[in-house]
């Protein structure tokens, strides 16, 4: 705990620093673009940031007010939730968490406004895999499913669609992602799992589950029938409506034969579905591995050798915003780039928008395990001071590239959404 | 109504009286109906709403086995939980009215049942999952009593778990109107039936079942339109395995499909007022209740 402490202090003094040299480069370069803030002005300034639970988060909130020196309140809706308010009371909203599947479907609401690129000061160094679509060897990454590439740029400031190359107007400012696959309970297992197609292996039946959210859940389904080799889809993530109609068949195939033991819609039942060892293998968050782990039961995110199923997020303005609070807004982007939020998120497990910046975040213990995949050089502690992982414990799937370099398909939202969604609920029902 | 009062101005005064509630019923109960009447007819993209009339909705809703399988297992819910709580419920309000005589320890007893309903519904619920779970309290008794030795698998994540579980929430709804109804049957009756010499089946057959409809009809609506408009505890008790009307039409609105969620919620008024004037028709509660 001490520590802790000490770490916090310490990058909270190198914060200060790197700080102070970002914002007085900014102001001279005018990259922050604002007209300069008044500090007695600035204080008055309330400013709502909404969105899921995994990104939206009190203690992010708080960093930042004291940081900036005007309010940030924080506040969490799920996906599912935020994408009504968006399109029928943008005026409720500020900043918003997008993921990118949702802003996929809500973008062409026309209730966002485009955000100038230049105004975001570190943009230039966020990641390749967020900003160009392309690996780290300069390779196109899984154009499967939605990329946040696909859904950034803009060709104008009101265009309804995306741009398919880079321009300076982006839908959102990248921030976090990740890789997501299958946890397993290796206790209960007792052998390697390599492959997707162990979620729907016999010797499972009755111990599996699936994520209920359609367009996940199905991507892990698919993973599982390529791996079986028993379909080759074009797109997993926009399936024709053949492909769907295959995937779903299966399922309730699989389903009638008693394969699943439940589907799942809260971390907290994925959670509980693992603990009790009701299930063996199933859709997971990295967040829900850990809280099993942290109850003393071993967890494992499994890695496998089909890729994995990534998503991203980004913050996005409501079109409503302007003047000072549009400027605090622009302020509070720059300030999740500048490496505080990165090393927070990081010690969750996910990954920042500008890994360098998150290092300078985190002690190289804590760099080495989340990023680097290095057995850990002491405990490992998550950003609210639960010890997660003991001395020696590594991350599934190694490290960042490895991991990240790997992605088979992102999280999605298919043209085929309605008919999907309707066959998921016969499957469910079936 | 009307038509009892004499002369016009008692007409109108009438018509005053009535306004209060009929302006009530409207604002609160008429206009959000009609709003999702007419939602069930535009047509959506998934993001914008259009004004266009359109029967697909309907058209989809009803051509899709889907929603008959849907209706099929929540109807089927209802219909187990009512018969089930119907029993417990008689039993209870039967052993309170009948054999507990004292007034004091009846009010007593019937607050005793209404304890669990001093914690959420979602607790309640809850609770029952680390009881049925495989390695759950209930299989490692019996387990340790050496009844069986594989881990039952149909308590939990089960329609069992969510028929059990409606039962368990949903039986007070039943013994406060039973009980009720109950209460207001004559002892005199039942003396004068076993007088002229009626067997203790008899009585309960002739006397007390007849005069206790009102309750049984009263709780049978709660019943049945609790169980149709659930979807939380067939998501959480059958681990996501069932489905229910109102889970697929959550399902839609989460996907922000609400003219097709509106349509199915249109028809699940519309079989819910079926199955309620069914359940009055057997029964004339007002009748009943002015008694």
């Amino acid at each position: 705990m001490t520590e802790m402490k000490n770490s916090i202090d310490l990058s909270r003094r190198k914060f200060l620093q790197s700080t102070a040299a970002v914002t007085g480069a900014a102001v001279g370069s005018g990259v922050i673009g604002a007209p300069m803030i008044w500090a007695q002005n600035i204080r008055d300034i309330t400013i709502s940031w909404t969105g899921p639970s995994f990104s939206v988060i009190a203690d992010i909130a708080d960093k930042a007010s004291e940081d900036l020196g005007f309010r940030i309140v924080p506040q969490s809706v799920e996906s599912t939730n935020l994408m009504p308010r968006i399109i029928n009371q943008p005026e409720t909203l500020e900043i918003v968490d997008m993921e990118y599947w949702a802003l996929a479907k809500v973008w062409r609401s026309g209730n966002f406004q485009a955000i100038d690129k230049t105004k975001i000061g570190n943009w230039s160094r966020i990641t390749p895999i967020m900003k160009d679509g392309k690996n780290f060897d300069g390779s196109d990454l899984s154009r499967q499913g939605i990329l946040p590439f696909k859904v950034m740029y803009l060709e104008s400031a009101d265009a309804d669609g995306f741009a398919a190359e880079e321009t300076d107007i982006v839908s959102t400012v990248p921030t976090i992602y990740n890789a997501d696959t299958l946890g397993i309970r290796p206790d209960l297992i007792g052998r390697p799992i390599e492959s997707y197609a162990e979620l729907f292996n016999p010797e499972f039946k009755g111990k599996t589950a699936l994520v209920n959210v359609p367009g996940t859940g199905i991507l892990d389904a698919a993973n599982a029938f390529e791996a079986m080799g028993e379909i080759t889809y074009g797109d997993k993530g926009n399936m024709t409506r053949e492909e769907i109609d295959f995937t779903i068949n299966n399922l309730i195939e699989l389903k009638r034969a008693g394969q699943f033991r439940a589907f799942w819609l809260s971390f907290d039942e994925s959670v509980n579905l693992m603990a009790a060892g009701e299930v063996v293998i199933q859709s997971m968050w990295a967040p829900a591995v850990t809280a099993v782990k942290a109850r003393g039961i071993p967890c494992v995110y499994q890695s496998m050798k089909e890729g994995y199923r990534a998503w991203g997020s980004g913050i996005g303005l409501m079109g409503h915003l302007e003047g000072m609070k549009r400027d605090a807004a622009y302020e509070f982007m720059n300030w999740t780039l500048s490496g505080w939020h990165g090393g927070f998120i990081g010690r969750q497990g996910y990954y920042s928008s500008i890994p360098e910046h998150a290092r300078e975040f985190m002690t190289d213990n804590e760099w080495g395990y989340w990023y680097e995949g290095q057995p850990a050089t002491e405990q490992i502690v998550d950003p609210y001071g639960t010890v997660m992982d003991g001395e020696g414990a590594q991350r599934d799937g190694g490290s960042f590239q490895d991991r990240i370099g790997n992605i088979s398909v992102w999280n999605t939202v298919m043209d085929e959404e309605r008919y999907m969604v309707q066959r998921w609920n016969e499957f469910i029902s079936a | 109504m009307s038509s009892r009062s004499s002369g016009g101005s008692s007409g109108l005064s009438a018509y005053l009286q009535v306004a209060p509630l009929a302006l009530f019923t409207i604002a609160f109960v008429g206009v959000p109906i009609g709003t999702l009447v007419l939602l069930s007819f535009w047509q959506t993209d998934g993001i914008f709403i259009y004004r266009e009339f359109t029967l697909d909705n309907y058209r989809q809703m009803l051509s899709s086995p889907l929603t008959y399988a849907l209706f099929f297992t929540t109807i089927k819910f209802a219909a187990i939980t009512l018969i089930v709580t119907t029993i417990i419920g008689f039993i209870c309000s039967y052993f309170l009215v009948f054999h507990v005589r004292n007034l004091k320890w009846q009010i007593g007893l019937l607050l005793l049942c209404t304890i669990p309903f001093w914690t959420s519904n979602v607790i309640r619920m809850i609770s029952w999952i680390p009881f049925l779970g495989r390695e759950g309290i209930f299989n490692q008794t019996i387990i340790a009593m050496g009844l069986t030795n594989q881990p039952l698998d149909f308590l939990l994540y089960s329609e069992f778990a969510v028929i059990l579980t409606y039962i368990h929430l949903y039986t007070l709804f039943m013994i406060v109107p039973i009980f009720n109804s109950m209460a207001k049957i004559n002892p005199n009756l039942i003396e004068a039936a076993r007088d002229a010499g009626a067997s203790g089946w008899q009585i309960l057959y002739t006397v007390i079942i007849p005069l206790s409809k009102t309750g049984i009809a009263l709780g049978s609506i709660f019943v049945v339109t609790l169980v149709m408009a659930d979807f939380f505890v067939v998501r959480v008790m059958s681990g996501g395995q069932s489905a229910s009307v109102v889970s697929a039409m959550k399902n839609q609105i989460d996907n922000l499909f609400y003219p097709q969620a509106a349509a199915m919620a249109i028809m699940l008024i519309a079989v819910v007022a079926l199955l309620v004037s069914g359940i009055l028709r057997v029964v004339d509660i007002r009748a009943e209740l002015a008694r």
